[in-house]
């Protein structure tokens, strides 16, 4: 039987590869590629117990993925091959194993392009529906299943999705499909063709199925759990000049789940942004509100997988190290919040411009809960089995998520000396956004970045972070130093140090230092770095993982070819 | 049995590989198909990238990745001269996701940037170009072909990349 599949899997192989090479030696306009990347990232640990860098058995681990996408015309076919023996430290340690979990084919012909096996795909902002991967969270919620776009006209693109989630090396239970119709009216209202407004207008459904489970209310009856739950969400772009405006609103019907303590209610998310843009000059407001919009391809699930839709941050994130020290999370179920940047640059050739202009950013963003009510005098606050709560839409809750006002400014003052600098404010509820339920810490910090920059030749040069993190809570004080030293291109060198110099106990004030290289030429990469790595937690687009400490050798290694 | 299966898989990556090798210079790939947005909203789909036969640089960035806004800034300084000099046109790639794309035109605004800037919310347009990491920069030739990439930046490191547009230009053998 293994025998035969291998004997067809040689000749689809042969197939797939030998025809279209065929094809091109007729007809030089359909070419054949062969593309892909490689990421390795392994290390070894040294138990250091004093900074709760734990003995880890294997010494060593290791994570590490190869893509290889293959194209001839208008088809196109891709496999990633992933390996974690065993996952590095702080990746869901499901992932251990190795194996092949992403694999298409796509085919595109005319108006139509088809897509099966696993699909990585966005409706609109993606509040209901947002395939992704973000490797270096090991975040990967792929759709196995099948995808059809459909172009009829210019400016309408119409999308349908249908299959299972990933979920480490299995599938979730969960039977996602959905649909999306996205417009540009530009495209069909000639008289707009030349207008300053512009219009576009979308909407997407999306439903999931999960066979019926026996769970519980509080009084120990059986949920009668909706097999079907849906969601639809609308959204509008429009554009006048240089004043922008965009919404998107989401509805989602009961959906008891593990997330929101299996209550009844319907759930609902709303953003809008309002832009003004002219040429040196960026403004934008944001608003934002989620009441009970965890949606899952698994009811019981909690974690940081599953998720079918996506609803991001609307705070900045930073990048500093210590800037980075205290993120926020969405709160999916419950949040309430607004944010507010400007972008301005100084003309250069003016007294604050200097003679190569001056960039500044202004930040601000503020995020609280909803208002929760009870549903009536007998029912308490979240009950399973419930209709949970009411919430009034326009109500601020009184709880203090977070709080973060920050200022950029970056001057380059000769042709060789830049700064850039960073003051931040911070507020950070720990209890709400770490989950830690018995001791709730509002953090306040202020926090200082100063980034120089000093170029010794065309080539070579020096750069210098200095950190400072102020704070009474949580670990106290930080400072930290970064000095790199780079020859372009291929060359990088650094040494750091974080000091937890204000820890309230004076035997915890730890010293992390880390010293790193790096060597490049042209996409292959190779960098090792060897010192301490603090406990902390790392965020990329919407999701966040936490770090545990460690102590040691880390090599990673990339390429694109 | 499994051995000629994986005979089979290098021979066809083999040939698609020689199919690579032709032309003057390496080609390493031509452009891939996918659907970016432009700034005003439209869709544009990535096979159409073209600057008139000339050279085009693709840089791939996010609002949250100092170096690649290092890049993009030392750039910008030099935009000017190098347009007028090579011909030479910058597509910047912004993959932002939802949490940050809406920012993408107040940066560049902000920062005075004269760059065609795409989104690619979901990272359609970078898986395509196995994009790893941003910074990532990669010079195309007048014929839409890929033929010098580069990952990271620092200071200097634009030099590598005129200095490839201009041998692009004059017909030269390109340094790696």
């Amino acid at each position: 039987m293994k025998t035969h599949l291998l004997t067809y899997a040689t000749f689809l192989a042969a197939l797939i590869c030998i025809f279209p090479s065929l094809l091109q030696a007729q007809n030089s306009s359909i070419g054949s590629q062969v593309n892909g990347n490689f990421q390795m990232d392994a290390q070894y640990y040294r138990v250091d117990s004093a900074i709760g860098a734990l003995p880890v058995p294997e010494k060593m681990q290791m994570n590490s993925w190869t893509n290889i996408t293959y194209t001839s015309g208008d088809f196109n076919a891709g496999l990633r091959y992933e390996t974690y023996l065993n996952p590095v430290n702080g990746y869901d340690p499901r992932y251990k194993g190795t194996g092949i979990p992403y694999w298409f084919v796509d085919y595109k012909t005319g108006k139509f392009q088809i897509t099966a096996g696993h699909i990585y795909e966005q409706f609109g902002g993606g509040a209901i529906f947002r395939t992704y991967e973000e490797h270096n969270l090991g975040y990967d919620n792929a759709l196995n299943g099948i995808r059809v776009k459909f172009t009829p006209a210019k400016g309408v693109e119409l999308k349908g999705i249908y299959g299972t989630q990933r979920y480490f090396w299995d599938k979730g239970p969960g039977i996602v499909r959905g649909a999306d119709a996205d417009f540009n009216l530009k495209d069909w209202i000639p008289s707009l063709e030349n207008s300053k407004l512009r219009v576009r207008i979308g909407g997407s459904f999306v439903s999931k199925y999960q066979a019926d489970e026996e769970i519980y209310n509080s009084s120990q009856e059986k949920l009668m759990l909706p097999l079907n739950v849906a969601a639809g969400a609308g959204r509008i772009d429009l554009g006048y000049g240089n004043f922008g405006l965009n919404a998107e609103y989401a509805q989602k019907i009961n959906d008891p789940n593990a997330t929101n303590n299996f209550i009844y209610k319907k759930g609902e998310s709303l953003l809008l942004t309002a832009t003004y843009n002219q040429k040196g000059l960026g403004i934008i407001l944001q608003a934002k509100r989620l009441d009970n919009m965890g949606f899952k391809s698994k009811r019981t699930e909690t974690g940081n997988v599953l998720d079918i839709g996506y609803l991001p941050a609307i705070t900045k994130q930073q990048t500093y190290t210590l800037a980075a020290v205290y993120p926020y999370a969405t709160q999916p179920n419950n949040e309430m919040g607004m944010e507010a940047q400007v972008n301005y640059k100084i003309a250069k050739n003016t007294f604050l411009g200097g003679k190569y202009g001056t960039d500044i950013a202004v930040n601000f963003s503020a995020i609280n809960s909803i208002v929760k009510e009870l549903v009536n005098d007998t029912t308490l606050l979240d009950e399973s089995g419930t209709l949970g709560y009411k919430s009034p839409f326009f109500k601020v809750g009184d709880t203090k998520y977070f709080r973060d006002f920050n200022i950029e400014i970056g001057h380059k003052f000769t042709k060789s000396f830049k700064l850039l600098f960073t003051y931040m404010y911070e507020e950070y509820n720990t209890a709400i956004i770490e989950g830690h339920i018995d001791d709730t810490v509002l953090v306040h910090a202020n926090i200082l970045v100063a980034e120089m920059t000093y170029k010794l030749s065309p080539e070579k040069a020096l750069r210098l972070e200095t950190q400072a993190l102020l704070t009474q809570q949580d670990e106290g004080n930080w400072v930290m130093a970064l000095l790199e030293y780079t020859v372009a291109p291929k060359w990088f060198v650094s040494v750091a140090d974080q000091w937890n110099c204000g820890n309230e106990d004076t035997e915890k004030r730890f010293h992390y230092p880390l010293a790193a290289v790096a060597y490049n030429n042209d996409a292959n990469r190779i960098q090792l770095s060897y010192g301490k790595q603090r406990e902390g937690i790392v965020c990329v687009g919407g999701v966040c993982r936490n770090v545990p400490a460690s102590n040691g050798f880390t090599l990673t290694i990339t390429t694109s070819f | 049995m499994k051995n000629i299966f994986f005979v089979t898989l290098l021979l066809c990556f083999g040939t698609a590989l020689f199919a690579q090798e032709t032309g003057a210079d390496k080609v390493l790939f031509k452009l891939p198909k996918a659907t970016v947005t432009d700034m005003k909203g439209t869709k544009v789909n990535t096979e159409k990238i073209s600057n008139d036969g000339k050279p085009i640089i693709i840089s791939f960035w996010a609002t949250w990745c100092k170096p690649c806004l290092k890049e993009l800034n030392t750039i910008a300084e030099v935009y000017e001269e190098w347009q007028a000099e090579t011909g030479v046109k910058l597509y910047a790639v912004s993959i932002d996701d939802s949490r940050s794309s809406s920012q993408v035109k107040t940066l560049v605004n902000g920062k005075g940037w004269n760059y065609e800037v795409l989104l690619d919310p979901n990272s359609e347009f970078k898986r395509a170009m196995n994009v790893n990491a941003v910074p990532h920069t990669f010079i195309l030739n007048g014929k839409g072909e890929v033929v010098w990439q580069h990952t990271s930046f620092s200071e200097g490191a634009e030099l590598d990349v005129i200095n490839v547009v201009r041998k692009l230009n004059a017909g030269e053998p390109l340094p790696h």
